[in-house]
């Protein structure tokens, strides 16, 4: 049974620093006019009117995390032989991400599926996920760009949530959504809320309703593919876009990393690394053969991914949840949701002669 | 494999045999003697070899799990990582994270006839299954090499040939690109010379690994030779990071060459998004 408290506007703060005395929380900040997750400390002043340029991804899925250390050992009787130790280094921190939006949150839900599957499980991201929990934020005004409710989502969608704020008149209602977000109830500071839950349920039915009406990608998956080859059709849509990268980097959804080695004379790290599929090097191979050699292979393969593999492989799930950075920030103007509708809503164009 | 997937296991060069000017092969052991013995893989599956301070890269485990006196991986230099391998001696110490990815389906291919063809580096994965079948051979009909190279120093595995052309258990022909001085076997590219053998398709598997404008061409002879689809096998190869299905690097469409490949059949490939 979930449990809906209230906590006054004013005992907000209050009630991250309670938090912080135990664990990192990291919260939205205001830095060089953009809005980013850091930790909480005695004089930040979050920022919650608005969502973060930057989701909260490296919480549990760091820029570049050290997968590895490896140290060469010269054997003293004999220095022509060298033995490599290798240490595992995995050393998570709790952690409460205090202040995403349900997207954010949801985003990681794409991230289990792969990183916590059936068959494998990535230890780096496992530990991370285990010992970090979020209180998100329910949209009350969501952007142009958003498009949550596209992929099957809301703006007080709680999936991937441990708690769920929502803003009201004067302060917020505090629902727990998972067993582990309960425990975070627990603070003096929360009151009974259960007489402000209708209000709560109006302002997430208004916020769903100022989104407009959403466009299906169900048949996405099937006409992505029936366009595979279509290589004037990924032309024009990848027409504007400069390669940078920033939809990738900014996506909360986007899993995909490098590994790279860095040694400093006997010591050394393997290193994991955010990687882009917009970039010509990602699947550049060493014979200089390269399966995605243009710019359209390359979009071709991350709107295919979102709305088309994955989906297939994951029980119809698609691997974006419609926060919308991709289109906010792009500096191109890229639109990913126009780029699914016209391949769903254009007519497949064969070449007249090959 | 350990729990940790991307963590190897420490192995240390037992052989290196420089087959070729730019392929040299590692034959190398698990530190570990226990690992080394519950060691088990089917032919046809990876494993990346790591230099620690350089990096990772994939190669099929070409000695077969028939003979476990050692892992043995073909490398030819074409990057960062193989220039590294190639300065390895014996006695350096590797990282091995293996077995990856699927197999041959060599419980399938049980009572057929088998083809091989195999172009330079190409001939690699198809050793292993080779070897495999040849330590197994009631199980499996007549078996037919072709390996192409190049020129005769492009030829790999050298210490194999003399075995595989004098055997009456299987026919080998070899081929290279060009007529050479003192040259016995065929001349004339793998294709061409795979039309002249002309192999029956009855009760038949073709295994095909090599450059991709040789498998190109040969996709084409074995067909028009009568084989179908479902008779075609050929392993592919990718950049690869993870080799767990994770980082999203080697994906056709749906399918991860790390997880789902590296081998496939032609038929499955036909069914792949055209991103090869």
């Amino acid at each position: 049974m979930m449990a809906a408290k209230f906590l006054p506007a004013d005992k907000l703060n209050e009630w991250i620093a309670e938090l912080a005395e135990s664990r990192r929380v990291l919260v939205p900040v205001t830095e060089q006019n953009a809005v980013v997750f850091r930790p909480y400390a005695k004089d930040t002043e979050p920022v919650f009117g608005r969502q973060a340029n930057v989701p909260p991804k490296a919480s549990i899925f760091p820029a570049s995390e050290r997968l590895m250390a490896f140290t060469y050992v010269k054997n003293p009787e004999d220095l022509g032989q060298v033995a490599v130790e290798v240490q595992e280094t995995i050393e998570p921190e709790p952690t409460v991400v205090f202040g995403a939006r349900p997207c954010d949150a949801r985003g990681f839900t794409v991230f289990d599926r792969v990183y916590d599957g059936k068959k494998v499980q990535d230890p780096y991201y496992k530990a991370r996920r285990e010992s970090t929990l979020f209180v998100t934020m329910a949209c009350d005004d969501p952007e142009n760009a958003c498009f949550c409710h596209w992929v099957g989502s809301s703006p007080s969608d709680p999936e991937g949530s441990d708690v769920l704020l929502t803003p009201l008149e004067g302060g917020f209602l505090v629902e727990d959504v998972s067993k582990r977000g309960k425990e975070l109830l627990s603070s003096k500071l929360l009151s009974d809320g259960s007489k402000k839950v209708k209000e709560a349920r109006a302002a997430h039915a208004a916020a769903l309703a100022a989104l407009g009406e959403a466009w299906s990608p169900a048949e996405a998956p099937a006409k992505l593919i029936e366009k595979f080859d279509d290589m004037g059709f990924w032309e024009q849509v990848s027409a504007k876009c400069i390669s940078c990268g920033a939809c990738t980097y900014l996506c909360p959804t986007c899993y995909c990393f490098n590994v790279t080695d860095e040694r400093k004379g006997m010591r050394g790290e393997r290193i994991r690394t955010w990687d882009n599929c917009m970039s010509f090097q990602f699947t550049l191979e060493a014979s200089g053969h390269n399966p995605r050699p243009t710019k359209a292979h390359r979009l071709k393969n991350r709107v295919g991914h979102k709305f088309s593999y994955y989906p297939d492989i994951h029980g119809g799930a698609i691997a974006c949840c419609g926060c919308g950075r991709c289109i906010k920030f792009c500096p191109a103007s890229v639109d990913i949701r126009e780029i699914v509708r016209l391949s769903v809503e254009r007519p497949v164009s064969k070449p007249e002669k090959q | 494999m350990t729990s940790n997937p991307y963590l190897p296991e420490i192995a240390t060069v037992v052989e290196t045999i420089q087959e070729t000017p730019t392929i040299k092969t590692f034959r190398v052991k698990l530190n570990n003697p226990e690992r080394m013995k519950a060691f088990s893989f089917q032919p046809g599956q990876v494993g990346q070899l790591s230099v620690f301070g350089v990096g990772e890269s994939t190669f099929v485990i070409n000695s077969p799990p028939t003979r476990m006196d050692y892992l043995q991986f073909s490398v030819m230099m074409a990057g960062e990582v193989t220039s590294r391998l190639h300065s390895l001696n014996a006695g350096d110490q590797v990282g091995v994270r293996a077995p990856l990815g699927n197999a041959f389906p060599v419980e399938a291919m049980k009572g057929k006839n088998v083809v091989f063809v195999g172009g330079g580096i190409g001939m690699a994965p198809l050793r292993t299954l080779l070897l495999y079948m040849l330590d197994k051979r009631k199980d499996y009909k007549n078996i037919t090499l072709l390996y192409g190279a190049r020129s005769p120093e492009d030829m790999a595995f050298r210490y194999d040939l003399d075995d595989w052309t004098t055997r009456k258990d299987m026919t080998t022909v070899l081929t290279i690109d060009r007529e050479s001085p003192g040259w016995q076997h065929k001349v004339g590219l793998i294709p061409n010379v795979l039309l002249e053998m002309n192999p029956s398709p009855k009760n038949t598997v073709a295994v095909t690994c090599g450059p991709p404008i040789m498998i190109k061409f040969t996709l084409q002879a074995l067909l028009k030779l009568g084989f179908k689809d479902d008779q075609i096998i050929t392993t592919l190869e990718k950049r690869m990071k993870c080799g767990v299905g994770i980082c999203g690097r080697c994906n056709i469409g749906t399918k991860y060459v790390c997880v789902d490949g590296p081998v496939f059949t032609y038929a499955q490939l036909k069914e792949l998004p055209n991103e090869l």
